[in-house]
């Protein structure tokens, strides 16, 4: 078919295109608009005239330490899932030692066990170890991950025989093996889960709202349903700069990873 | 699969895995078992004591029209969100994957809403559908169509069921779009060949072809729905009016964290574990693949 003729095909991509840009678009004109006439009803899809103030308003606000917390949350989720994921990766592919089953399966069975259902209990746990309210127990619980421990696996076994030979010749031991082997030929990998880490880390909602009451400890979305939560008298365009800003981080780390992270999420779950 | 070559270390494969393993047990395992001890206890309000109860709270849970509501509401949710978000995603990624002019920035934008938290796509709607500042729900109730999703069950159902299909399209797009992808050429060329048209050839070939991934989505949307939308729901409408959007997560959180009634809501969590349990059974039985993390 002829690339250049297809307007059905445009059509319907621009029409999708424009569901999912609309109510972007619409966040950011408000946020540049007068919350009085937003709240009014008068919110317009044009820029306003108020510029960046509401920028300016919220970013002498909590927000700021907002953000800290939520990428702070987030890299820390990212980072430690991949490295627990990978040592015990490693040790299930290369080794064969007493319990490896055992630990096996325990992994495999947090695949069985979100957060959402287990509410309660978890929450008594945290508070036995003395965690509610602390930025660790934001982020250490949901570090033991089966999916990233299985994908890991699965790269490492791939890995062939032939290498970890000759690795063993030379004289390499088994940390040195998976610093110098393991860990470049996973590069892709790696990445690719980061950005899906990344993201599952900073779009947290029902964890942090349990474990951390203390307003210092909200991350900006949390915050940001909290500003929604009270409909009267919301300073609008301040919701809505906060929503951009919130937005923001995430969608950066996709689109600068576009390649990687479709590549990537296909493979971890199949 | 197996290598045949390994290291003959014995305590060192045990560090590493030691700290995946603790975290595992204390934050999954211990928990889970204290999930089902107290779903089968009963304690007065202010935690001070707890009796044995055996199964009174799963039968007075079954027993209890409300809770039986709930399942259906949230049954009904996870089918309507699923059927949404994965027809048009399936419609998006047939046509995102004709080659066509602009389909790289068509793409992009599809798949960036994939980076959206589910509390934030709440937020993004009610910019949208809010009856006093969001420029549909104005719109709406200008033209006399009474409009506001905190007092009318129908819209709030609408609204919640909208705005969490609307986050996961991004996500079933994207394996859509892989899916099709893999599809031979050659044999959708000698389809074509055989004067299968447009609509006959997508229905008897291509859809066919895309069934396992149709099927993973499928698990992945009912998990979605019935786990992650819990932001959604609590921005738009707490489970409001009245019980109108309160799905099973949504009632633990309600019975447990806001009402502290811990036997009832242990016993929904071990109700709703013994669910991702059949679930993920499911999805590894004709696939042999796994839910996200």
């Amino acid at each position: 078919m002829n690339p250049r003729h297809d307007p059905l095909a445009h059509a319907v991509l621009l029409l999708g295109a424009i569901l999912f840009v609309a109510p972007l678009w619409l966040v950011f004109v408000g946020s540049t608009q007068d919350p009085a006439a937003i709240a009014r009803g008068e919110l317009s899809f044009l820029p306003g005239e108020a510029g960046f103030g509401a920028y300016t308003r919220v970013l002498n606000g909590p927000v700021p330490r907002m953000l800290m917390i939520s990428l702070g949350m987030a890299l820390a989720i990212a980072i430690g899932k991949i490295i627990i994921s990978v040592l015990s990766a490693f040790a299930i592919a290369f080794f064969r030692f007493p319990g490896r089953q055992v630990a096996f399966w325990l992994i495999f069975i947090t695949l069985m066990l979100p957060v959402e259902v287990r509410i309660i209990p978890t929450y008594s746990v945290m508070s036995d170890l003395g965690l509610i309210n602390t930025f660790t127990g934001l982020w250490l619980p949901l570090i033991a991950s089966a999916t990233a421990t299985l994908l890991f696996r699965q790269v490492f076994v791939a890995i062939p025989d032939e290498l970890v030979e000759a690795a063993r010749m030379d004289g390499a031991g088994p940390l040195r093996f998976l610093w110098d082997i393991v860990l470049p030929v996973s590069g892709a990998n790696i990445a690719a889960l980061f950005v899906i880490l990344f993201i599952y880390g900073w779009n947290q909602y029902l964890w942090p709202l349990l474990v951390a009451t203390n307003p210092r400890l909200d991350t900006i979305v949390i915050g940001i349903v909290k500003m929604v939560a009270v409909e009267t008298e919301t300073d609008w365009s301040a919701v809505m700069a906060t929503a951009m800003i919130a937005v923001l981080p995430p969608v950066v780390v996709v689109l600068l990873m576009q390649r990687w992270f479709v590549a990537g999420l296909t493979e971890v779950e199949k | 699969m197996e290598r045949r070559t390994i290291f003959g270390h014995r305590l060192l494969p045990v560090a590493l895995v030691a700290p995946q393993f603790l975290l595992t047990l204390i934050f999954f395992l211990w928990p889970a078992c204290q999930a089902v001890w107290s779903s089968m206890t009963r304690q007065d309000p202010f935690g001070l004591h707890s009796q044995f109860a055996g199964l009174d709270n799963f039968v007075e849970l079954i027993t209890d029209p409300l809770y039986r509501d709930t399942i259906g509401r949230t049954a009904f949710f996870m089918v309507a969100v699923s059927a949404v978000s994965m027809s048009l995603a399936l419609l998006l990624a047939v046509f995102a994957d004709r080659e066509i002019r602009g389909r790289i920035v068509y793409r992009t934008l599809l798949i960036s809403p994939y980076a959206i938290a589910p509390a934030m796509a709440a937020v993004l709607w009610i910019l949208m559908l809010q009856p006093r500042i969001g420029i549909v729900g104005v719109w709406l109730n200008k033209h006399g169509i009474p409009w506001d999703y905190h007092l009318n069950d129908r819209q709030a159902m609408g609204v919640i069921v909208l705005a969490s299909a609307w986050k996961q399209v991004s996500y079933n797009f994207i394996f859509f779009l892989a899916g099709l992808q893999s599809v031979p050429r050659s044999v959708l060329e000698a389809a074509r060949l055989d004067g299968a048209r447009g609509w006959h050839r997508f229905r008897t070939i291509t859809f066919p072809l895309l069934a396992p991934t149709t099927f993973f989505l499928l698990v992945v949307n009912m998990v979605y729905a019935a786990f992650d939308t819990f932001g959604t729901i609590q921005a738009l409408t707490q489970g409001g009016p009245g019980k109108a959007t309160e799905t099973l997560v949504v009632k633990v959180y309600r019975d447990g964290v806001v009402n502290l009634d811990i036997g009832s809501s242990s016993a929904q969590s071990v109700i709703l574990m013994l669910g991702v349990i059949g679930l993920t059974a499911l999805q590894f039985r004709f696939l042999g693949r796994r839910r996200p993390t």
